[in-house]
């Protein structure tokens, strides 16, 4: 076990600096080998009409006039252990985990991060308490009443979730909750200053994000408890001459939400890299807002950031998956 | 032609004919990764070291319990799978190592046919393609063009050449297996390997399908492997039988001979597990070897004797040293120190070790006093024959015995 | 064993419908049927039969004869889970003076894993994965016990002992996979006998296990009705296993019993073609044989389109022996053909006798 999340992590770090490595050539290599300069390339970090000393001074800021794989180890070593940037008069001190400071307002990007991320925390946190419970309830109805008006209509509602577009729904919501009827707030206030302020504005948010994931889950769960309760093993319950709901929850659904514990993993490992277009959406000052805002300014640091915290938790998120998955499942057998 | 004429036709092998199959200390060890760096920490035995050969035109059946190699012997012999060792030639040529493109002249002679007649057809090709394939593969243009080879074989194993263009949905479990094994004989095979070919199919439709097996035979001279764990049917449809037990063949020998004396303990217990379908011999489930426990892991198989641990007889040489394959009878090859119905080979060796003292305690007292009787019987004939005939030269296994019983 | 059928009612004239029977267990005309889009699949169309206390019953047929339909049907199992919803039942199923096809589902449930048990074909798939062996022996025992963990647990470990599991205390805390093949079963046995029930139903129980382990599990379940003297049913399509352990013997084709008596009267004396086709397709390890297996031709019936007449009649080499041809426009009767020994065929006993003395047994 312990050899295990050993080898897991290791592996997770190689993981990491694979998606750091491509991120920085992307963005470092790509231009230049479309034959760009590196005075072209510090031009464009600062704007219209630079003097040849601005440019020369960002090139040596950002070590833009050194080798690849110099700059590449540079960044590492700031995320390590931190680093210090000589602006001429002043230096700045900026601590580990440094991703940098961001070109266009001049701020450290790992504050930024850690500012965002309680919000897009409790989005994501929030919307899959609502979808699990949502998601999961009607799939199992549907599975236990196959071919049954509540089943055909679950399944209808789910479809329409899984096909409307979040700008379309959420648009909607606010629009009309909002807006019109004014039931909703619609600027975050965290969780420690108010908690009932917290859950109205993030309760449209939340809402909008679930219809679409509940809608996966329910057909998901739907599947999953129709092929467990044809299972020997729901045959054997049954024949102890166990209550049918006890056959269902503690036999059935043990059994059939094993596997949707790995593509809930996933999904919030992804939703907290950011849920892009629910922020923006909702004008929630999260990471996916954060990342739209830096892609737009073709801002290298906070881009490169906002990536690896992304793909940290993806891969964070995949190994609890594994090890919740032994413990549910005692075949499974990590070594 | 009746059963017994094709066992009669079968020729007694002379010393100049080569076998069809030689197959000379053939391992398969799968390996087991462990821990951070994956090294290897153990490996799973399925077949340890098997000697035997496979006579043109013969029906070798193989049986044993679940785990026991039997399928993966199969596997290797066919060479669906990579040997880890040993040597396995047909008709002469060394395959053991052959590559891919050397292997291809070698499906040709060799056919499997498996037991899921389910599994192994394809849903989405009719008929007609799944039999043509052989040909195709091979790029062989069979006289008349394929179709109507194809629905030649088709007839062959007893379907109708209008089932051609059909799917393998529209037939029953006995006529999938019918497909089958038209497409094992579609390249006209000289080997056909059979793994369990008919126990997923219903009592009726297994004679049917055993029946079919039997007649194609005699109408194309093949030979046949035969893989069951069915000790009914093997019998049925077998010249010779191979007993397996964890990866090692302990007994090998013509049917009748295994059927009605057989030598290795383990061949005894298993015969007598069989439910017998006469309920009058109800009374003579006394005779029934309960083996204790289950058979052991093939990842770290007992020292010795692999059978010493669930063995009545066992004794310390059990533990210790491992009995080869001996011909101890002519066409009777025992793996045993203490084989039933002969005289013991380690008559001198009496400790008990614990394991047999409980295994014993699950075999009838009959049991134990007829072995007993038989080996002492023999013994005592050994002993006559070779006074009578000291001190001209006796059989090697006399020999043998009298060396060890004269320590 | 020929003591035992003589005295054993446990086939005989079912006593007519609506009162409640002397048998233990008494089955009469019984028919599960489940509509599908191919039309009425009919399972079983039409089963009487009875069972005593201390009796075993083999019931035999091929896959899809309607042998482990029966066996749910009267657990009561067909009716739950989805395919249940729309299953057509009719018929008496009486259990120790109850009636179980108009019972409510509660009724019966209540009488599952207390009064009747059973176990399964693939003991593996029949246990759940991700609990110990020993809380689902716990599970069974604390559905119809109102006992404490401690006490239930200390009952898993008295049974698993039972059955024969090495270090029962620490074996209970296994989970199912780490068990072989032949424990699982041994398991499997300890959760249905754990309430003592008095019915326990063994639908294929050592089909998916090795020959050494059979023989333990038939020895096993043979022990264990000695000791608690309840009744077995035991379906199986291994003749053998049924020579080895059962009273009387049902033999079941297209969802209808076509012949049922006792065992040595299944075996010496078979009445019907179906029986004498299954006798004559089985190789035998206990004699040498030297003819060709005797196969029954053809395929089984389709349950959705069972023949008209007599459901063997495409498959049976005697089907143009009776006049009239009765046997493709009449259904057989099951009729009494000596003691307590029942056939379901057209065939004059004169000719039957005549083609089983002549035709059939020289050939087995």
């Amino acid at each position: 076990m312990i050899s295990y999340i050993i080898r897991r992590t290791i592996a997770a770090v190689i993981l990491l600096l694979v998606v750091t490595a491509v991120t920085f050539g992307i963005f470092f290599i790509l231009p230049k080998l479309a034959g760009q300069t590196a005075d072209q390339l510090a031009q464009q970090y600062i704007g219209k009409n630079p003097t040849p000393e601005d440019i020369a001074a960002v090139k040596a800021n950002l070590g833009l006039d050194q080798p690849v794989y110099v700059q590449y180890w540079e960044f590492i070593k700031g995320i390590v252990s931190g680093a210090t940037y000589d602006l001429g008069p002043t230096t700045v001190q900026c601590n580990a985990p440094c991703f940098g400071y961001s070109f266009k307002d001049h701020l450290e990007v790992w504050p930024q991060l850690t500012e965002r991320l309680p919000v897009t925390l409790s989005l994501a946190v929030g919307a899959a308490v609502l979808w699990l419970v949502g998601g999961i309830a009607a799939g199992v109805v549907s599975a236990l009443k196959p071919g049954s008006f509540f089943d055909r209509s679950a399944m209808g509602v789910a479809l329409a979730g899984v096909s409307l577009p979040m700008f379309f729904t959420g648009q909607l919501a606010l629009l009309l909750f909002s807006y019109e009827l004014e039931i909703f707030g619609r600027t975050y206030v965290p969780f420690t200053e108010n908690p009932s302020q917290w859950a109205n504005t993030l309760f449209l948010p939340w809402c909008s994000l679930a219809l679409l994931y509940s809608a996966i889950y329910a057909r998901l769960t739907r599947s999953g408890m129709l092929e467990t309760m044809n299972e020997d093993f729901i045959r054997t319950a049954r024949a102890k001459g166990l209550r049918e709901r006890k056959v269902v929850v503690r036999h059935g659904l043990r059994a059939a939400l094993t596997p949707l514990v790995t593509v809930f993993g996933m999904d919030i490992g992804l939703l907290l890299g950011g849920a892009v277009i629910t922020e923006t959406v909702f004008s929630l000052h999260g990471i996916g807002e954060y990342a739209v805002q830096s892609i737009t300014a073709n801002d290298l640091p906070p881009i490169l950031g906002v990536t690896l915290l992304a793909a940290f938790f993806v891969v964070f998120m995949n190994l609890v998956v594994d090890l919740l998955y032994a413990t549910i499942d005692p075949r499974v057998r990590l070594s | 032609m009746s059963e017994t004429e094709t066992r009669a036709a079968v020729p007694a092998p002379r010393a100049e004919e080569k076998p069809l199959l030689k197959v000379e200390g053939l391992v398969k060890h799968f390996p087991l990764k462990k821990g951070l760096l994956q090294r290897q920490v153990g490996a799973v035995k399925a077949v340890d070291g098997i000697d035997f050969e496979v006579r043109r035109g013969e029906t070798l059946g193989v049986v044993g319990e679940s785990g026991c190699g039997k399928s993966t012997m199969g596997r290797l012999i066919t060479r669906l799978l990579e040997p880890s060792g040993g040597r396995i030639e047909f008709d002469g040529q060394d395959i053991t190592h052959l590559n891919t493109s050397g292997m291809r002249p070698l499906r040709r002679d060799v056919q499997m046919i498996f037991q899921d007649p389910y599994g192994s057809l394809n849903p989405r090709h009719t008929i007609g393609t799944i039999v043509s394939a052989p040909f195709k593969l091979q790029g062989v243009e069979p006289e008349g063009g394929v179709k109507k080879e194809v629905q030649r074989l088709l007839e062959l194993v007893g379907l109708s050449p209008e089932h051609y263009n059909r799917y393998p949905h529209e037939f029953s479990g006995g006529q999938r297996q019918r497909i089958g094994i038209a497409r094992a004989l579609a390249l006209k095979p000289r080997m056909v390997v059979a793994d369990e070919p008919v126990s997923a199919l219903d009592v009726s439709i297994q004679a049917q399908v055993v029946n079919l097996m039997d007649d194609l035979q005699d109408e194309l001279g093949l030979t046949y492997v035969i893989i069951a764990h069915d000790l009914s049917v093997v019998r049925h449809v077998s010249d010779r039988i191979a007993v397996m037990y964890l990866g090692k063949i302990v007994e090998l020998a013509d049917r009748d001979a295994l059927y009605q004396s057989p030598m290795h303990p383990y061949t005894k217990a298993l015969l007598s597990a069989v439910p017998i379908p006469d309920p009058r011999r109800r009374g003579a489930k006394s005779e029934r070897i309960l083996l204790k426990g289950d058979v052991p892991s093939p990842i770290s198989p007992p020292s010795g004797c692999r059978f010493h641990t669930r063995c009545w007889k066992a004794t310390e040489v059990c533990r210790t040293t491992e009995p080869p394959l001996a011909e101890l009878k002519p066409g009777q090859r025992v793996a045993c120190h203490h084989p039933e119905n002969f005289e013991d080979q380690q008559p001198q060796d009496v400790v008990l070790l614990t394991a047999a003292k409980e295994a014993g305690e699950l075999v009838p007292d009959e049991v134990l006093a007829q072995s007993a009787e038989t080996s002492a019987a023999v013994a005592a004939e050994v002993e006559a024959a070779e006074k009578a005939e000291a001190p001209a030269e006796g059989p090697a296994e006399t020999e043998v015995a009298k060396e060890t019983g004269d320590k | 064993m020929t003591e035992l059928s003589k005295t054993g009612a446990a086939v005989g004239e079912p006593v007519r419908s609506g009162d409640a029977p002397d048998a233990f267990l008494e089955v009469r005309d019984l028919k599960v049927h489940f509509p599908t889009d191919d039309g009425l699949v009919k399972s079983v169309d039409g089963l009487s039969f009875q069972l005593e206390k201390g009796k075993t019953l083999g019931i035999v047929g091929e896959s899809g004869s309607g042998k482990s339909v029966t066996s749910l049907a009267i657990m009561g199992l067909h009716r739950l889970g989805a395919r249940g919803k729309n299953v057509r039942m009719s018929g008496e199923i009486w259990l120790e003076g109850k009636e179980l096809v108009s019972a409510s589902p509660d009724e019966v449930r209540r009488l599952r894993g207390r009064e009747m048990a059973m176990i399964f074909q693939d003991p593996l798939s029949a246990m759940h994965p991700y609990y110990t062996v020993g809380s689902q022996i716990v599970e069974a025992y604390r559905v119809h016990n109102d006992v404490d963990k401690k006490t239930a647990r200390r009952r898993a470990v008295e049974l698993l002992d039972r059955v024969g599991i090495p270090e029962p205390d620490k074996r209970v805390n296994n989970y199912p996979h780490e068990f072989s093949g032949g424990m699982r079963q041994r398991a499997m046995i300890a959760m249905a006998l754990v309430n003592n029930p008095e019915l326990l139903i063994a639908d294929e129980p050592t089909t998916a296990l090795d020959v050494t382990v059979q023989a333990q599990i038939l020895d096993l379940i043979r022990d264990l009705q000695k000791e608690f003297g309840s009744a077995v049913i035991i379906i199986t399509h291994d003749l053998g296993v049924v020579a080895e352990i059962a009273d009387d013997i049902l033999v079941m084709y297209g969802g209808r019993c076509v012949e049922r008596g006792p065992v040595d009267d299944i075996f010496y004396q078979p009445q019907h073609p179906y029986t004498w086709g299954l006798l004559g397709s089985m190789p035998r390890i206990d004699r040498e044989q030297t003819d060709r297996l005797i196969p029954v031709k053809g395929q089984p019936p389709s349950l959705i389109n069972v023949p008209a007449g007599c459901a063997f009649n495409p498959r049976c080499p005697y089907a143009d022996v009776p006049k009239d041809n009765v046997t493709r426009t009449e259904r057989p009767d099951l009729r009494e053909v000596g003691g307590r020994h029942f056939t379901a065929c057209h065939l004059s006993q004169e000719d039957r006798t005549r083609i089983w003395n002549e035709e059939i047994a020289p050939k087995l």
